[in-house]
């Protein structure tokens, strides 16, 4: 569903990673790991479209990827239907009833989203990637101020709705979501100091 | 060999340092034999008097003013095109330059005006025009400087140039709108009637020769300092990743 | 898109949305003008409508900042950047949320302070059309240079820059406008050249706003 091929991305005009390739079937998901730093942010925002890759190429069908990162994108100002209902309007959907409970969120349905707690805001930003009906997913450190069993409903959230419902997911993360994932590390992909394509390399 | 070869910066570098020497040469050269002889070696005026000397510094820097900017949109259509580096610096290197020939066609009017209208500044279409060049050249040169990331610069900075050039021209004709001017016809056109007289006009297309090629020479000198800058910068970089 | 709209407009309203701040800033400097200038009436009604587009320019310029900013904060734009929606219905959405919560209520209120500036009777008319025109497209301008600011951390003072020269044409036209409609030389040239201006805002820069919103989201 998803095919990574040599992909060679930057940050900041200077190349992290290099020569990245992977497959991502229906169905499955692809834990990333590395230390802090290592490029999993870059690579998440490039293989989302956000930024330009440098060469290489990802592949995966039209109008099926969503992105996720540590900014949820919560109004605080509207309430936690409010929100969902939004990005289920823009994606052209309607929110699905069973998301609330998959969140634990439905105690919370009125509540201006400025009046939860850090967690509560988390699972309220990955509720939304239950109404937007997008099957790639490329998430971003997913469970940060999550309590573990946040972090198990997210789990199985995953598990059973969207990967079951043959969906895909890229996930990075530091923690064990228990999912029965492969990892890849990408510390060897580290880019080279002098890898083509940096902003500078004119100058050098 | 192709002519985008000529903007590699290191070829940029070669190539620029003798041009550099003899644009400051050339513009040394017409700015004195021009200003002297426009200054000593012309008749006064009839009407205006010894006045109209200053037109031998006020018209090459109004000219200059705008063509600064010009050539800062062709820059920047270039690098958002081809992406060539040096093509951004070059119209980060124009800037400061517009906004000082800006500055010096500004006051080189006020000092005319003075004598001319009885007032140093009048709220003519074309002083206008130019207080309004100013102020783009102002926000350009801000956010140029406001950006770390030296590519995202370039590129913000010259959809601002493409935006802004639309809109200077708009403000142009819609200041002719607003206010008919004071200001005395163009001093050089290709329609003769207008023209000024011909003892005066030699030693102003000295003076604007001069002015050319100062413009070039200043350009060429602040955009090789800025590849130098880019180029430390960017070895600094490297020795602190390795 | 019209969810997006109606997003904007509800946060607008909502606590700490900002919504009269700008109105209030509006009335703020039009009552002060006459400590300025003076309470000659006549002197007033000379410079009534220019000051109140002046104020309106300004009182719009106050909230440009909001417009993309606090969506670049919560992370919401680079969202709505991955979503299906494009990015340049994206700006023209938030223009127009801008200008709805600003320009048209600054535009509804303009005659009523008219009144305290001894603004002529036959100003009102034109006052109400050239702001009606011109102020769609100072949100517009305005959100271009929101964009371009957004990634900046004290982008407010050189986005109030990069934007008020870009405002020349429409003061001049708007202020223009009401001039010559009170002194009877004929408003129809200004009023239609400012709608030009403003259309070709509309048409043409939420492909300059989303060029920058890409640069500065990369």
């Amino acid at each position: 569903m998803l095919q990574v091929r040599a992909l060679r991305c930057a940050r900041g005009g200077v190349p992290v990673l290099d020569g990245v390739s992977f497959d991502v079937k229906a169905g499955e998901a692809l834990i990333l790991r590395g230390p802090n730093g290592v490029g999993k942010t870059t690579l998440l925002r490039t293989l989302a479209g956000l930024q330009p890759a440098l060469d290489g190429t990802v592949e995966y069908p039209g109008a099926t990827g969503a992105y996720a990162s540590h900014a949820d994108g919560i109004k605080t100002a509207l309430t936690v239907t409010e929100n969902l209902t939004f990005w289920a309007q823009v994606y052209g959907r309607d929110v699905p009833g069973s998301v609330y409970a998959a969140f634990d969120l439905d105690a919370l349905r009125t509540r201006a989203a400025g009046t939860l707690s850090a967690g509560q805001k988390r699972r309220l930003g990955l509720a939304r990637l239950g109404v937007i009906g997008r099957s790639v997913l490329f998430l971003d450190e997913p469970t940060v101020s999550l309590d573990g069993f946040s972090v198990r409903m997210f789990a199985d959230w995953m598990r059973d709705v969207h990967l079951a419902g043959g969906g895909c997911a890229v996930i990075a993360t530091h923690i064990d979501l228990g999912l029965d994932a492969p990892a890849l590390d990408l510390t060897p992909y580290v880019a080279q100091p002098d890898a083509d394509g940096g902003a500078d390399e004119a100058f050098l | 060999m192709s002519i985008w070869e000529y903007a590699n910066p290191k070829r940029f570098m070669d190539w620029t340092a003798p041009v550099m020497r003899v644009a400051f040469a050339v513009a040394a050269a017409c700015l004195v034999v021009g200003l002297i002889w426009g200054f000593f070696f012309t008749p006064d005026e009839t009407r205006q008097g010894s006045t109209v000397k200053i037109i031998y510094l006020h018209v090459p820097s109004a000219l200059m003013a705008i063509n600064a900017w010009f050539m800062m949109l062709v820059t920047s259509l270039v690098w958002l095109v081809r992406r060539h580096h040096v093509s951004a610096l070059a119209a980060r290197a124009a800037g400061p330059i517009g906004l000082a020939m800006t500055v010096i066609a500004l006051i080189t009017g006020a000092i005319w005006g003075s004598p001319m209208w009885g007032t140093y500044w009048a709220w003519d279409p074309r002083l206008t025009s130019f207080l309004i060049l100013f102020l783009f050249y102002l926000g350009y040169i801000a956010l140029w400087a406001a950006i770390e990331d030296a590519d995202t610069a370039a590129d913000l900075t010259s959809v601002l140039c493409l935006v802004g050039s639309v809109f200077a021209i708009l403000s142009r004709y819609a200041v002719n709108f607003w206010n008919q001017g004071l200001h005395q016809g163009a001093s050089l056109s290709l329609d003769k009637e207008e023209n000024v007289a011909d003892v005066f006009y030699i030693p102003l297309l000295i003076c604007i020769a001069g002015f050319v090629a100062l413009f070039v020479a200043l350009v060429l000198l602040r955009t090789r300092t800025e590849i130098r800058a880019r180029r430390t910068a960017a070895l600094i970089a490297r020795s602190q990743r390795a | 898109m019209i969810a997006l709209l109606r997003r904007d407009l509800a946060l607008a309203v909502r606590a700490g949305g900002g919504f009269g701040l700008g109105l209030a800033f509006f009335l703020i400097v039009v009552v002060l003008v006459p400590f300025g200038v003076g309470p000659d009436r006549s002197t007033l009604t000379l410079i009534a409508p220019g000051i109140l587009w002046v104020a309106a320019l300004l009182a719009a310029l106050l909230s440009l900042d909001r417009i993309f900013a606090l969506d670049f904060e919560d992370g919401s734009l680079a969202l709505l950047a991955t979503a299906p929606l494009p990015l340049e219905g994206i700006a023209l959405i938030k223009a127009l949320a801008h200008w709805i919560t600003t320009g048209l209520p600054l535009t509804l209120v303009a005659p009523a302070l008219g009144f305290f500036l001894n603004m002529a009777p036959d100003a009102y008319g034109y006052l109400l059309v050239s702001l009606a025109l011109g102020t769609p497209a100072l949100s517009m301008i305005g959100s271009f240079g929101a964009a371009l600011t957004v990634g900046l951390r004290r982008g407010g003072l050189l986005l109030s820059l990069l934007v008020l020269p870009l405002y020349v044409p429409t003061l001049i036209f708007g202020a223009e406008a009401v001039r010559r409609g009170v002194d009877g030389t004929g408003a129809t040239a200004p009023l239609m050249l400012m709608g030009a201006i403003t259309l070709g805002c509309f048409a043409l820069l939420p492909f300059a706003s989303a060029a920058v919103l890409r640069i500065n989201l990369r």
